[in-house]
């Protein structure tokens, strides 16, 4: 896309064939231990594979090593959202609907300028060249659909979730943008309300009448969905998988990025040995306590030797000065 | 009467001083990837390292070349005779300023104890740590062997290896200066030459 550079089209990389487009297909993972993602294996699913095949480094064998478990992506896009073009990162549904007291919509703005209130949209954070989030994926994700029952949850309910773990030979660790924010829900029914936005004053829509449960109820029925009449607000999560933006190379992640004792990018991935975050304290603490007793001894004995050697030294000057009398 | 006798030889002392330049860079280089301290950064450390690896795989190979076919292999035989002695010299003995109970020769340059010690190096320490170092960088290649080893298991091997290296290399140090001056036992590995003492040589 970069002018200066390759100067790519989207359809460079998202080849159309037939009206099918190449692209993230829902249904197949990403490749799995091939060593080139061509068509004939993975379909239309596109990857840097497609072109670069699993071992693009030809400087480093340790960089085409963590390619198996490791996507391009995590160390190509190492932040996104850059360029001074800011992302919306957490959207509150459950705030809107304030107005002034002479009922005037409330809009402000936060330092740049980006929306962070609005009486129709609530409150929102936005944030620019972002560190992405990281997690094992194998390409496939399950979706909370319209209509599904939200399963019992811990922490914010995952409108998506991803699929793979350290053990899945297919899966790799993985860039994403986590979209976080409060919806509407309907606690009776357990499910997320599909609410009616748009429309004119009286119809129960919210942007007219801010009125989240006649706003529920018109677009739940349009839906052909159960409501039970009562609305409250869930804090969700949503895993947006990064590819574009990829960075020059000089820019690409360092190695202590990931490998470094706290505040690693990897920090919260675990269930695996990553050199230079992981060891055993045990084993730690066992050698540098065993280094230093060494030491310690050494100087001990080294101190003895000194002092008795000064000693005999000084016996046999005595010596000396006895056998002169 | 004290005589000079050539000790080691030529092949032997740069084999002795290249090794031990090697085994204090892995240990330095490899304590950074460890996570204990930073140095050159991640990436040269590993690269370095494994480098050095490499060297000190290939250097190996041409030391047991040379014990094998000049027989000096001997001289890592273990024995138990005169150990104690040995011991008790070094705790007790050099404080009195006794001679060491040890006559080094060219036929025999190591005493008992570090017979000992350096055969357990040689045969157990070092060659287990390379093969761990080994596995370690061909660890994605282990799947497609057929191997389940978890890279767990081979970095706690190599660690805990590279810390009774380092405890070794300490004492070993220490012990360089036990001979008739502080540095005398240095100078005979760098010269190949070694005052013996003919008297006790008898
Ligand atoms: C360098 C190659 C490349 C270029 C150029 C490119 N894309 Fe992509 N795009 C990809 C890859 C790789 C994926 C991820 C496929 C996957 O996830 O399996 C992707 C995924 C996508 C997706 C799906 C995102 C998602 O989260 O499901 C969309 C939409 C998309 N691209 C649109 C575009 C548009 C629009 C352009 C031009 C402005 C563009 N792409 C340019 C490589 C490219
Ligand atoms: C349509 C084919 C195609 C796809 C798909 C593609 N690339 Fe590339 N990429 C190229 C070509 C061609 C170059 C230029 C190679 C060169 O300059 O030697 C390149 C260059 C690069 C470079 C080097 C940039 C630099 O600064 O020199 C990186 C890094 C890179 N690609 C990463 C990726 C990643 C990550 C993906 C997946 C998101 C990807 N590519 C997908 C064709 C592709
Ligand atoms: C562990 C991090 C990491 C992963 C994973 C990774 N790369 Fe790289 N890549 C780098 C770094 C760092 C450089 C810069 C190397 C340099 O300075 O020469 C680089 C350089 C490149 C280059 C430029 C060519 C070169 O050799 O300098 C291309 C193309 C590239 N990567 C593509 C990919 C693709 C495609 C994948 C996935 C199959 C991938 N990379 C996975 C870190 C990574
Ligand atoms: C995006 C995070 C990330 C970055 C950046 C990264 N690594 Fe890794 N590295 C990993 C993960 C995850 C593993 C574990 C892989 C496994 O268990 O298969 C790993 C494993 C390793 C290993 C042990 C396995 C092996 O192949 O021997 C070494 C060594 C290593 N990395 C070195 C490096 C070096 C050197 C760099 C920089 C050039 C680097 N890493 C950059 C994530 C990263
Ligand atoms: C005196 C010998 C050596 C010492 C003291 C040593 C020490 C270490 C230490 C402490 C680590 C960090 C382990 C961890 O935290 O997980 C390490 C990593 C490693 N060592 Fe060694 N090592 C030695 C020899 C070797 C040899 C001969 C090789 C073979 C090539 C080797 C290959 C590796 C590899 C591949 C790693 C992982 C990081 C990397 O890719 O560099 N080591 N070593």
């Amino acid at each position: 896309m970069d002018v200066k550079g390759l100067n790519y089209a989207c359809t460079t990389c998202h080849v159309t064939k037939a009206h099918k487009i190449s692209g993230r297909y829902y249904s197949r993972p990403a490749p799995g231990r091939h060593q080139l993602a061509l068509p004939a294996d993975d379909g239309e699913r596109l990857a840097c594979e497609s072109c670069h095949s699993r071992s693009p480094h030809k400087k480093s064998a340790i960089l085409n090593h963590h390619t198996d478990k490791v996507a391009c992506q995590s160390c190509h896009i190492p932040r996104y959202a850059r360029g001074g073009v800011y992302t919306k990162m957490w959207w509150d549904w459950s705030s809107a609907g304030k107005f002034t007291k002479d009922g005037k919509a409330i809009v402000k703005k936060d330092k740049n300028g980006k929306l962070a209130y609005h009486s129709k949209k609530g409150d929102m954070r936005w944030d620019a060249n972002v560190v992405p989030e990281y997690f094992w994926y194998n390409g496939s994700m399950s979706y909370l659909h319209e209509g599904d029952r939200i399963p019992p949850h811990e922490g914010p309910l995952q409108l998506n979730s991803l699929q793979g773990n350290y053990n899945d030979p297919g899966a790799r660790v993985f860039p994403f943008k986590v979209m976080r924010g409060k919806q509407p829900y309907d606690p009776v029914e357990r499910m997320l309300v599909v609410p009616y936005l748009f429309g004119k004053k009286g119809t129960g829509a919210y942007w007219a009448d801010y009125d989240w449960k006649k706003a529920a109820a018109v677009g739940m029925r349009e839906a052909g969905l159960p409501f039970s009449g009562k609305v409250s607000f869930v804090e969700t999560e949503m895993f947006w998988p990064i590819t574009h933006m990829v960075a020059p190379k000089e820019d690409s992640l360092g190695c202590a990025e990931c490998h470094r004792r706290n505040n690693g990018r990897l920090e919260h991935l675990t269930g695996f040995y990553l050199p230079g975050r992981d060891r055993w304290q045990l084993l730690d603490t066992l050698g540098w306590v065993l280094s230093g007793l060494t030491v310690l001894i050494i100087l001990l004995h080294a101190g003895m030797r000194l002092v008795s050697s000064a000693r005999r030294k000084d016996a046999d000057t005595q010596g000396e000065v006895d056998h002169e009398k | 009467m004290k005589s000079k006798v050539l000790l080691y030889t030529r092949f032997e002392r740069f084999w002795h001083w290249f090794q031990a330049f090697l085994i204090i860079f892995l240990l330095a280089t490899g304590f950074e990837i460890h996570g204990t301290f930073h140095m050159l950064g991640y990436g040269a450390a590993c690269y370095w390292h494994n480098l050095a690896g490499m060297t000190l795989l290939i250097l190996t190979a041409f030391a047991i070349f040379w014990h094998l076919t000049t027989g000096q292999w001997r001289h890592y035989q273990p024995c138990s005779e005169n150990l104690k002695k040995i011991a008790g010299y070094y705790c007790v003995g050099i404080m009195r300023g006794e001679p060491h109970p040890f006559r080094k020769s060219p036929e025999r340059k190591l005493n008992p104890l570090q017979a000992l010690s350096y055969f357990f190096l040689k045969v157990f320490l070092l060659p287990l740590q390379l093969l761990s170092g080994l596995i370690y960088y061909f660890y994605n290649d282990w799947l497609n062997w057929g191997f389940a080893l978890r890279l767990d298991s081979v970095a706690i091997v190599h660690t805990a290896l590279a810390f009774v290296l380092l405890i070794f290399l300490i004492v070993h140090i220490y012990l360089t200066t036990t001979g008739g001056t502080l540095i005398s036992y240095t100078m005979a590995m760098i010269t190949g030459w070694e005052e013996i003492d003919e008297e006790i040589c008898g």
